[in-house]
């Protein structure tokens, strides 16, 4: 009993360490978002800030057009997140249950495509864009990122796919569903935590990427947040850091919100699936 | 019933936010758009409000402000020009347009900027951003390498304060860190996270010029004994006086700023640009001072890699861009934008101006050091990105850590170096 309380403690330390090591870079940005430069440049940096100031968020905001960057950001990203799951999920749904050599063949595709580096498929995928006249637009942005959202979307529907038992798809053809009302009325409410979470990992990736819309985007009035995050680093690294660390944060936010609002809803179905498989 | 109307509002504001912006061609109005990697509050308002003017007095011509960044601009561009939709106007550095000149994206300025402001920018300037026979940039700022000194130190050492009339040494300056160091304080430290760049524009003092071109044009790497005297200086500092600090010779310029303000190094080489940071992050009553690097044989000579304005070749409108530049490097303008960016104008007229021969924030120590300012040794040799990464950085870095010797530092730079060069000259 002596043993197993030890071990408890000793799990309780490992699992506080960890969040503290994960924490760590998102305290560390709170704390430089409200340090005035002075204390930015101070050899002993504190976690706490001597003279908290809220300049650099209003430099930020002086500075770039933060709001209207978020804005267009969560459109991308919420675009994104809703079309690439409307597509994955039947996609997956055929994937899981027709192991045929064209569904293997397909989700090695999946492993593979998640390979290709950015720089290596742009200027292709700009020349397309360019041919669909979807260059400097939010429209083009969003297929460009569904599209490279969706392989990795597709490999974890998959995977909840096959976690719902077959028998109950079964049940709903002897009882005269067709597939697609036994996708949408059975497999799919089933599926809800697995959709939520391919939703969310869509969004976040659209949310936090740079250098498509770095390419794509020429119009300031478009440009997605973590573009505008980059108007604060200059020449050679040299960085605005208050500013920065401040829009950092606010950058940080909506993705915090969503986790916290979802997780438990999101850990609880993925708990039930698991019982259910 | 819920999610079906989130659905619909989402769908309906991503619709909203997809609908393209306007165009202009029904008034006849042209509109070049001028990518801007002004960065600093006041730069970007210097270069918006000459924007600004632009537009107020010339109806017919509109320039669209686009800003850019510093970060992943060659990728960016390169994007842009293959894919036919670059910005008229473009602003980088001297040290990156070479590729995007032979590679046939920039405009050749010669025939499209006035004469004002070819005779305004000195030849030494023009040569970073002239590739083969055609001028592909107008380089308009540039910087110096300068020591940023703990004024207090020095004058406590009694050390005798250069001068760009009379600077020191490097030897005499090896002599004065040495002088200033102990009780783990360092006369010196260098921040070099990319020592290539640093070192071979310091080099240019004492003679060093590392690449030469041959009578067939192709240029190879020597390492002699001009080329020797930054680097072994450096290194000598590090790990034989111990008057330069090891730890901060992985470190950017902003990392080494703490350690200075906190009176662990008396001087730091940085770029003169460097001022507003201390500016900002300095404690009250921090006395520092600018100083001008070493010299060597060759006095104060240094290279520089001057930022630049070029003109997409894919423009249809490169008259009109480069009105526009002339106007934005008109003497007045070129001062602006140089106080904007704590930087030197390359124009001889934006030069005289009285806001650049300022004792405050040392502008004038600064400004005496332009006339010493050449193109980087690299700025024209085909492959030195790939010598850089691949050859240069870890050696230099490993004997500036002394995990080499001169010798193998040599010959790592000629024998592996000329084996990278020689395959973009065959």
């Amino acid at each position: 009993m002596r043993a197993s309380t030890g071990a408890r403690v000793g799990q309780y330390i490992a699992l506080l360490a960890y969040l503290v090591f994960l924490a760590f870079p998102l305290l560390w940005l709170i704390s430089t978002a409200f340090k005035s430069p002075r204390e930015l440049g101070s050899l002993h940096p504190t976690w706490i800030p001597r003279h908290p100031t809220l300049a650099n968020f209003r430099q930020a905001f002086d500075e770039q057009p933060l709001l209207h960057a978020a804005l267009n950001s969560l459109l991308a990203a919420l675009g994104a997140a809703l079309i690439a799951v409307v597509i994955a999920t039947p996609m997956a749904w055929v994937m899981a249950r027709r192991r045929t050599l064209l569904a293997r063949a397909a989700t090695g595709w999946v492993v593979v495509s998640q390979a290709f580096p950015f720089v290596l498929v742009i200027i292709p995928l700009f020349l397309v864009l360019k041919n669909l006249r979807l260059i400097d637009s939010l429209a083009g942005l969003v297929l460009v990122y569904v599209v490279w959202s969706l392989p990795f979307a597709l490999w974890m529907l998959v995977g909840y796919v096959r976690a719902v038992p077959p028998e109950l798809e079964e049940a709903a053809a002897v009882d005269g569903a067709g597939k697609l009302r036994t996708l949408v009325s059975v497999t799919a409410p089933l599926l809800a935590p697995g959709i939520v979470a391919t939703a969310l990992f869509a969004f976040v990736t659209a949310w936090n990427e740079f250098f498509f819309a770095l390419v794509l985007l020429k119009t300031p009035e478009k440009q997605t947040l973590p573009v505008v995050l980059t108007h604060f680093i200059g020449a050679e690294g040299v960085a605005d850091l208050g500013p920065l660390a401040a829009a950092a944060f606010l950058a940080t936010l909506p993705s915090l919100v969503v986790f916290s609002l979802i997780q438990r809803r999101l850990t609880g179905g993925m708990l039930t699936g698991a019982v259910k498989s | 019933m819920r999610p079906r109307w989130i659905l619909a509002l989402a769908l309906t504001l991503l619709l909203a936010g997809c609908t393209g912006g306007g165009s202009d061609s029904a008034t006849g109005r042209i509109t070049l758009r001028f990518q801007s990697l002004a960065w600093q509050d006041e730069s970007v308002t210097a270069n918006k409000e000459l924007v600004k003017e632009w537009n107020a007095t010339h109806p017919d011509v509109k320039v669209e402000y686009v800003q850019g960044s510093w970060d992943s601009v060659h990728d960016q561009l390169l994007t842009s020009f293959e894919g036919g939709e670059a910005p008229d106007i473009i602003h980088d550095a001297s040290d990156d347009l070479a590729d995007f000149a032979y590679g046939g994206y920039l405009a050749d300025l010669r025939n499209l900027l006035p004469t004002r402001l070819k005779s305004e920018i000195p030849q030494r300037s023009w040569a970073t951003t002239t590739f083969g026979n055609g001028v592909y940039g107008v380089p308009f700022l540039q910087e110096p390498r300068v020591l940023v000194a703990n004024a207090s130190w020095l004058k406590k050492a009694d050390v005798r304060i250069p001068t760009p009339e009379h600077p020191w040494s490097w030897p005499e300056f090896r002599d004065i860190t040495r002088r200033l160091s102990g009780d783990g304080k360092y006369g010196v430290a260098w921040p070099l996270k990319e020592p290539v760049s640093a070192t071979l524009n310091l080099s240019l003092s004492a003679g060093g010029e590392l690449f030469h071109r041959g009578e067939d044009g192709k240029v190879t790497v020597h390492f002699d004994a001009t080329d020797q005297v930054v680097p072994r200086t450096i290194h000598d500092q590090a790990n034989v006086d111990h008057s330069a600090s090891p730890t901060t010779l992985g470190s950017g310029g902003s990392d080494t700023l703490p350690g200075f303000f906190g009176g662990k190094y008396a001087m730091i080489p940085l770029g003169f640009s460097y001022r507003q940071q201390i500016v900002q992050q300095a404690p009250k009553g921090f006395d520092w001072q600018v100083l001008p690097a070493p010299a060597g044989a060759d006095g104060l000579a240094q290279g520089v890699s001057p930022q630049t304005l070029s003109i997409a070749e894919d423009s249809p409108h490169k008259k009109e861009a480069a009105e526009f530049i002339d106007f934005l490097l008109q003497p007045k303008n070129m001062v602006r934008l140089a106080l904007g960016d704590w930087m030197l104008p390359t124009g001889t007229q934006a030069l005289k101006s009285p806001a650049l021969h300022t004792t405050k924030d040392d502008w004038s120590t600064g400004t005496a050091l332009a006339a010493d300012l050449v193109s980087a040794p690299a700025q024209s040799v085909r492959g030195y990105p790939e010598w850089k990464d691949k050859v240069a950085t870890p050696a230099f870095q490993e004997y500036y850590s002394g995990a080499i010797t001169l010798t193998e530092l040599r010959q790592r730079l000629e024998r592996d170096g000329n084996l990278v060069l020689a395959r973009y000259q065959r």
